[in-house]
C-alpha cells in the first residue's frame, strides 16, 4: 500500500513530462534548429522569428492563466504594452544628453521631462520595470477584482475595458506618451547600437534563451502542488474554498505572473520591431493573443508557441498581400478551432492521428452530439 | 495550533466542556423567506446526530450556514466556544469544520488521489503549496483513506469517470481527510443501492469518536443502521429530537411527513 502511495503522490513526479524521451530528443532538436536560425534565415526573416518569439513568452503566461486557471484575460495588451513602453522610455532617454527632452515631447512644447519617465533613465529601473510594472500591476488589479469574487466572463470584460482604457489615455496624452505614433526611433540600448547584425543576432538568441527558460519554468510550476490546486480552482473554485484553501491568492499569482511574462515579452518585441505604439497594446491585439493559445492549445506550453508562430506567420503572409482581409481570416480561424479543435494544435498531437478531429467533423456534419 | 479561546461566549460550564457546535438561534433569510427561523442546535465532541426533515425544511441551509456559504440574517454559530458566524469560508474550514455537499463535489479533471491529497493538506496557505513533497503523515493518512472507503485500486483514475457512488465515498473520504473535527455529511447515500448504503452507515459509524459528525438522509433504512439521535427540522424550526424508535414513532413527526406527502399527492 505504502510503496504504491509513493508513486501515485502528484509531487514524486513534477519533471515527469520533461523526462519522457521522444518529447525531450524533440525539443532539443527544436531548440538547436532556433539557435542556428541566424545562419539559416535572411535577416528580414530572423526579424520576424524574433518577434514571434517574444509574443510567445506572453503567450505561456496565458497558458498559465487562461488554460490551468480558467481565468480567460482580453487585456494582456496592457501589460504587454508596460514592458514595451518601460524599455522604450530608457532607450529615448539614454539618447540624450542632460537637460535634452525626447523630440516629440519638445514639438508639443513640453519643456519638462513628466516625473514618471525620470527613473526610466536608469537601466537597472528600466530593465526591472519591465517585468515589475505590469506585474505588479497585475498583481493589484487581480486582488481587488477576485477577492470580490468576479469571475468568468465579467471578468474578461473588465480586462477588456482596461485594454481600451489604456490606448486610449496612451493616444490622449500625446504631449508624454508620443500618442498614436508611440515611441520608436531607437539607437542603442544598454551600451549596444540596435542597427548592427551582431545585436540582431545576440536580442534574437537572448529571446530564444528566455523562451526555453520560460518553458522549463512554467513546466516545472504547472506540475507542482500550486499547479494541482490552480486546476483544482479552476474546476471547482467553491469545492477548493470549503476544504479550506483561499483561491483568490492563487489565480492572483497566475495572473501575476501571466502579466509579468507579457511585459517582458512587450519590452523584447519593441527591441526587435522598434517601435511601441497604442495599435499594439489596444483591445484588438489583447484579443488576438488568445487566439494564439487557443489555436495552440491552452494548456499546452509548446502549443501556446506553436500557435503564436503559425498565427503571426499567417497574419505576416495575408496582411502583405490583403490587408483588409486579416481579422476576417483571424475570426474564421477562430471560430473553427473553437468548434472542431477546443484543444487547439496540442490537442490535435495528443489525439493520436487526429480522431478527435474526424468526430467532431464527423458530428458537425452528421448532428449527432456527444 | 493556537491556543483555544477558552471564555465561552454561550456560557458554558467550564473549558472542559464537551460542547463542540452551538447553532444559537439563527434566522437565515431569502428575500423573506425563512429557510431556517430561529433554530438551535448543539453537539458534543465525538458523537453522531442524524438530522432529517421534509424537502425544504431546511437541512442544507443549515450546512451552509455553518460553513459560511449563507449567511446568518440574526443568531450565532459558535465552534469550539469561538463564534464563526461571520468567518471566511476557508478560514472556518481550517478551525475544523468540513462538509460533503447534496450533489458530489469532487473535483473531476485530478485523480482521486490528487482530491485526497489536496484534502489532507495541512497547511493550506498559498505560498505552501510550492514547497516540493509532502508531510509522511498527510500521505499515510490518504492512504488509509483510499483502504477505508474502497477506493484503494481507482487512484489514478479521474474522480470525473468514478460511479455515482464511489464518487460519494471519494467526497466522505476527502471531508474526512481534512481532519476536521465536525463532518457535515448531506445526503451521503443519495443514488446508492442498498449494500452500498450499510456499507456507508458502516464508514460513519467508524468515523465516530474521532469526528463528530452530522448526517442528512431520508432513507429509514439508513438511519436505523447509523443508530443515532435524530434531530427533526420542520420549515426552518426545530421540531423533535430522540432515538431513532421514538422518532419513528412519533405523530407530530408522522404528520409533517404525511403532510408533506398529501401535498406531493394532490400535485402529481
Ligand atoms: N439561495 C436561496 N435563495 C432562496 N431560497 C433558497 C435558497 N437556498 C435554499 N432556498 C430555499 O430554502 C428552503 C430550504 O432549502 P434547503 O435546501 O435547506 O432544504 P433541505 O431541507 O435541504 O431540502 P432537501 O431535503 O430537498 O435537500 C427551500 O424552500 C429552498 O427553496
Ligand atoms: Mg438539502
Amino acid at each position: 500500500m505504502d510503496m504504491s502511495m509513493r508513486k501515485d503522490t502528484p509531487l514524486s513526479r513534477p519533471l515527469a513530462g520533461i523526462t519522457l524521451g521522444r518529447p525531450l530528443t524533440l525539443s532539443l532538436a527544436v531548440v538547436v534548429l532556433g539557435a542556428l536560425a541566424p545562419w539559416l534565415v535572411s535577416a528580414y526573416e530572423l526579424n520576424l522569428l524574433a518577434r514571434f518569439l517574444a509574443m510567445a513568452l506572453l503567450a505561456m503566461g496565458l497558458v498559465l492563466v487562461w488554460g490551468q486557471g480558467g481565468v480567460l484575460s482580453l487585456g494582456q495588451g496592457v501589460f504587454f504594452g508596460l514592458g514595451g513602453y518601460a524599455i522604450a522610455m530608457h532607450m529615448k532617454l539614454a539618447a540624450l544628453g542632460d537637460g535634452e527632452l525626447p523630440d516629440f515631447m519638445v514639438w508639443s512644447g513640453l519643456d519638462a521631462l513628466p516625473w514618471w519617465w525620470v527613473p526610466f533613465k536608469s537601466p537597472a529601473v528600466a530593465l526591472l520595470g519591465v517585468v515589475l510594472v505590469p506585474g505588479v500591476l497585475a498583481a493589484l488589479f487581480s486582488w481587488a477584482v477576485f477577492r470580490r469574487r468576479v469571475g468568468g466572463v465579467y471578468f474578461a470584460l473588465i480586462t477588456q475595458a482596461l485594454a481600451l482604457a489604456f490606448a486610449t489615455l496612451l493616444i490622449s496624452q500625446q504631449p508624454s506618451t508620443g500618442g498614436f505614433n508611440g515611441l520608436t526611433d531607437f539607437q542603442t540600448v544598454m551600451g549596444m547600437d540596435l542597427g548592427t547584425p551582431g545585436a540582431a543576432r545576440g536580442l534574437y538568441w537572448l529571446t530564444l534563451a528566455l523562451v526555453v527558460a520560460v518553458f522549463l519554468g512554467l513546466r516545472v510550476l504547472m506540475a507542482s502542488r500550486y499547479g494541482t490546486l490552480l486546476r483544482a480552482i479552476r474546476d471547482g473554485e467553491n469545492r477548493i474554498r470549503f476544504l479550506g484553501y483561499d483561491p483568490t491568492p492563487f489565480k492572483v499569482v497566475a495572473f501575476t505572473i501571466g502579466g509579468a511574462l507579457a511585459g517582458l515579452a512587450g519590452a523584447l518585441f519593441t527591441l526587435h520591431a522598434g517601435v511601441v505604439s497604442p495599435a499594439l497594446v489596444g483591445v484588438v491585439p489583447s484579443i488576438e493573443m488568445v487566439i494564439w493559445v487557443a489555436v495552440g492549445g491552452r494548456n499546452s506550453l509548446a502549443g501556446a508557441i506553436a500557435g503564436t508562430l503559425a498565427v503571426n506567420l499567417a497574419k505576416d503572409g495575408v496582411s502583405s498581400a490583403f490587408p483588409d482581409l486579416w481579422l476576417y481570416a483571424l475570426g474564421l480561424v477562430f471560430v473553427l478551432v473553437v468548434t472542431l479543435l477546443p484543444g487547439g494544435l496540442a490537442g490535435l498531437v495528443t489525439d493520436a492521428g487526429g480522431t478527435g478531429l474526424g468526430k467532431r467533423l464527423q458530428s458537425l456534419v452528421v448532428g449527432e452530439t456527444k | 495550533m493556537n491556543a483555544q479561546a477558552t471564555a465561552s461566549h454561550i456560557g458554558t460550564t467550564a473549558p472542559a466542556s464537551n460542547l463542540l457546535l452551538a447553532v444559537d438561534g439563527v434566522t437565515v433569510d431569502f428575500d423573506g423567506f425563512k429557510a431556517l427561523n430561529g433554530f438551535s442546535l448543539t453537539l458534543d465532541r465525538g458523537t453522531l446526530r442524524v438530522l432529517i426533515g421534509p424537502n425544504g425544511a431546511g437541512k442544507s441551509t443549515l450546512c451552509d450556514t455553518i460553513i459560511g456559504r449563507v449567511r446568518a440574517t440574526s443568531g450565532r454559530v459558535i465552534f469550539k466556544g469561538q463564534d464563526i458566524t461571520h468567518l471566511p469560508e476557508h478560514e472556518i474550514v481550517r478551525r475544523g469544520v468540513c462538509r460533503k455537499f447534496q450533489t458530489p463535489g469532487v473535483l473531476p479533471g485530478l485523480s482521486v488521489v490528487d482530491n485526497l491529497m489536496i484534502a489532507a493538506r495541512r497547511d493550506r496557505r498559498w505560498w505552501c503549496s510550492f514547497q516540493r513533497g509532502a508531510a509522511a503523515e498527510e500521505g499515510a493518512r490518504v492512504a488509509e483513506i483510499l483502504e477505508t472507503t474502497g477506493l484503494a485500486d481507482r487512484g489514478r483514475v479521474p474522480a470525473g469517470t468514478l460511479a455515482h457512488g464511489e464518487k460519494q465515498w471519494l467526497e466522505i473520504g476527502m471531508v474526512v481527510a481534512t481532519r476536521a473535527d465536525l463532518l457535515l455529511l448531506d445526503e451521503p447515500t443519495a443514488g446508492m443501492g442498498p449494500a452500498e448504503t450499510s456499507q456507508t452507515a458502516a464508514l460513519i459509524r467508524r468515523l465516530v469518536g474521532q469526528h463528530t459528525v452530522l448526517v442528512i438522509d431520508h432513507d429509514m433504512s439508513f438511519l436505523e443502521q447509523l443508530d443515532a439521535r435524530v434531530t427533526v427540522m420542520h420549515q426552518g424550526q426545530f421540531l423533535k429530537e430522540g432515538s431513532v424508535a421514538a422518532i419513528r414513532g412519533d405523530p407530530d413527526v408522522a404528520a409533517v411527513y404525511l403532510g408533506r406527502a398529501k401535498e406531493d399527492g394532490h400535485h402529481g
